[in-house]
């Protein structure tokens, strides 16, 4: 009897105590994964980063942390004409990685715009009307489109070279943008036409009701409801082509060539300037990797689209 | 996306002229006959019949872009309503037709000829010696070969992704940050992650990664020299990168299960390991499939990594087809060989991936 009193009546079971274990245990498991995994991610990038800061001993004795294991200098930005003490002055350096930024930009800015307008109207004209063009009917055109994800680019390179050789369109940026535009197009088809397929019909019927063209309906109150859909569309097809690599490397030369090409054309084996790469490698990754941080939601909104029917 | 009657249905009264017909008529094929005109121009000059002082084929480009924008007007002015819908569709079907289509075609005029970009001789058609040389390049096969191998690195991939995204669907605090920090290396460009890692973090003397490698007892890591540890490399390299795009796929597919589901399962007593297999993992199937054949299309384009790090070394075991291909072109200039190994590279891929589709779609149409 003493016993029992002794006893408290209401305790945790030896089930339960175990159960709150076994919920810790398993909380440490899975911060432990995400931060490994987040480790792995993101370490490449700060190695990176803090490697255009260090200088020749530094990389040599593999310094990791600045004002610890090293003092951070402005190297690396010095040799492409982007350090404070640089900035101010003439630099040939400087003016060739802003020529490559630029030419970057601006092919695949107007890629991803060329490629969201045109997969836009094609992906709502599918959703919305039956066409037939010839034998081909909706589901064949759609087919046809996307068919053109299979397509590796090497096939189209080497007539691509030879074709634009004949048209002098080698090396220009307008080839580029065309390709780019190319590559891209199947994948903004397919973000449209699931972001068109969501829009209900009776929105259009009212405003053609109301006297509209289709036209007018279509660019004056789908195109807004969309518009989310775009902009995941164009920032997926913003970075494909950012960093594109290969038809940069085949079909431009001198004057259109992108980031990429120039960070390839210089790791050279011997006599790397790892500060310098370094640099360079930064500048041409902190674009996306400021759009990414940003408009991360866009991103996954738009990779998403086709996941989920 | 129903193919049959239009989703939005508009009634107009066209009235079309006929003479607004035969105007339209007139657009379309006057510029058709502006396009020949000039094309049979250019060929004369190219065959040297004629001199009109042409540089390039720009003005055939010219006339061709006339003639894609008299066609589109053309469908307005002859089929009225009807054409304005059109006029969605054609402009990215135009685009499309002219710049696959026509290449291909070239493409395949190429890939039967001999043609050395730097010989002087030009483009002189061999036939099928290309096909012959091909059967007999071990270099090829060895690069298809490699592609399988790193296709099949896909499923190591697929699993890691899906533990990724089930972690980033539980209850976690931080999970914006976590999403954001996986999500990163999609973002960078393969020649930067081939610099990054590739050339730095794997510098054998003081590169991070090479330094870990010691500090674990491994006292010689060369990551590139043994050929199997070559490609192992270049599949962590790309798995780093594209692993988040699967990622995220699964991520979407997973928020798309309805919570109760899941509560059902609790409910009738099945533990976190039988829920996944018996509930999670048969619903995400259709998700996992589309993910995984998207990822295969992605992988069958792998090359800048491969270009940037290893160019196809030790000996070719790391080449991937589009790599060979890629030196084929800069080493020897050889635009026949190339453009034929692409073609055959096209066509083993349509068959794979259609027989690849024809059983996913089997695989899925049960559970749907």
């Amino acid at each position: 009897m003493t016993d029992a009193t002794s006893q408290q009546i209401f305790h945790d079971s030896e089930s339960d105590l175990g159960h709150k274990m076994k919920w810790w245990a398993g909380r440490v498991a899975i911060y432990g994964a995400l931060i490994f995994w987040a480790i792995i991610c993101l370490f490449p990038i700060y190695w990176t980063l803090t490697t255009s800061f260090k200088m020749a001993p530094n990389v040599m004795k593999g310094a990791m942390i600045p004002w610890v294991d090293f003092q951070p200098a402005w190297l690396g930005w010095k040799s492409i004409g982007l350090s404070p003490d640089t900035i101010g002055a003439e630099s040939t350096v400087r003016a060739e990685f802003l020529k490559r930024f630029m030419n970057s930009a601006v092919i695949s800015l107007s890629a991803s715009a060329l490629a969201v307008v045109l997969g836009s109207l094609s992906a709502y004209g599918l959703s919305r009307f039956s066409y037939k063009f010839g034998y081909m009917r909706n589901s064949d055109i759609s087919f046809f489109f996307l068919s053109q994800l299979i397509l590796p680019p090497v096939v189209l390179a080497l007539p691509f070279l030879v074709l634009y050789k004949a048209l002098a369109l080698l090396d220009t940026r307008i080839g580029l943008i065309l390709l780019y535009t190319l590559s891209v197009l199947p994948i903004v088809i397919w973000i449209m036409r699931d972001q068109f397929a969501t829009i209900p019909t009776e929105l259009e019927e009212a405003a053609m009701v109301d006297g509209l063209s289709i036209w007018g309906a279509f660019l004056t109150i789908v195109l807004p409801i969309a518009l989310p859909g775009m902009v995941a569309a164009f920032i997926l097809s913003l970075v494909l082509s950012w960093n594109e690599y290969f038809f940069a490397a085949l079909l431009t030369s001198s004057y259109a060539n992108t980031l990429p090409v120039m960070v390839a054309s210089q790791t050279g084996s011997q006599g790397i300037n790892w500060w310098a790469m370094a640099a360079l490698a930064s500048a041409a990754i902190l674009p996306l990797i400021v759009i990414g941080v940003v408009l991360e939601r866009f991103i996954i909104r738009g990779m998403a689209a086709g996941a989920v029917k | 996306m129903s193919t049959e009657g239009d989703l939005l249905h508009v009634v107009t009264s066209d009235n079309i002229s006929p003479s607004r017909i035969a105007f339209g008529r007139a657009v379309i094929w006057g510029a058709a006959l502006l396009l020949a005109v000039v094309a049979v121009l250019q060929t004369l000059q190219e065959t040297g019949n004629v001199d009109l002082g042409f540089t390039n084929w720009r003005p055939t480009l010219y006339a061709y872009l006339t003639w894609a924008v008299a066609l589109c007007w053309g469908q307005v002015l002859i089929r009225g309503e009807k054409g304005k819908r059109t006029l969605f569709v054609l402009p990215a079907v135009l685009f499309v037709v002219s710049l696959v289509v026509f290449p291909l075609i070239f493409g395949l005029i190429i890939a039967f000829s001999d043609w050395n970009l730097s010989s002087p001789d030009g483009r002189q058609f061999n036939g099928v010696d290309n096909i012959v040389q091909m059967w007999s390049d071990p270099f090829y096969w060895n690069a298809l070969k490699n592609m399988v191998w790193y296709c099949l690195a896909i499923i190591v991939e697929y699993a890691i992704a899906f533990g990724l995204a089930l972690m980033l669907n539980a209850q976690i605090r931080a999970r914006k940050f976590f999403r954001v920090a996986f999500l990163l290396p999609l973002m960078l460009s393969p020649v930067a992650v081939s610099w990054m890692v590739g050339k730095s973090m794997l510098e054998l003397r003081f590169g991070p990664l090479a330094r870990l490698a010691r500090a674990l007892g491994w006292d010689d890591p060369s990551f590139f020299e043994n050929p199997v540890m070559a490609r192992l490399m270049i599949m962590l390299m790309d798995a780093w990168t594209f692993i988040p795009f699967m990622m995220i796929m699964i991520l979407a597919g997973l928020q798309a299960i309805p919570r109760e589901v899941q509560e059902a399962a609790k409910v009738d007593g099945a533990n976190g390991w039988r829920g996944f297999w018996e509930v999670t993992f048969p619903l995400m199937l259709p998700v996992s499939i589309t993910a995984i054949l998207i990822r295969i299309i992605f992988k069958l384009k792998l090359a800048d990594i491969i270009i940037n790090v290893t160019s196809g070394g030790p000996g070719g075991a790391t080449d991937s087809v589009t790599s060979f291909i890629f030196r084929e072109y800069r080493d020897r200039s050889n635009v026949g060989y190339g453009t034929l190994l692409a073609m055959v590279y096209l066509v083993i891929i349509v068959i794979v991936m259609t027989i690849l589709m024809k059983i996913a779609d089997r695989w899925t149409r049960p559970q749907t």
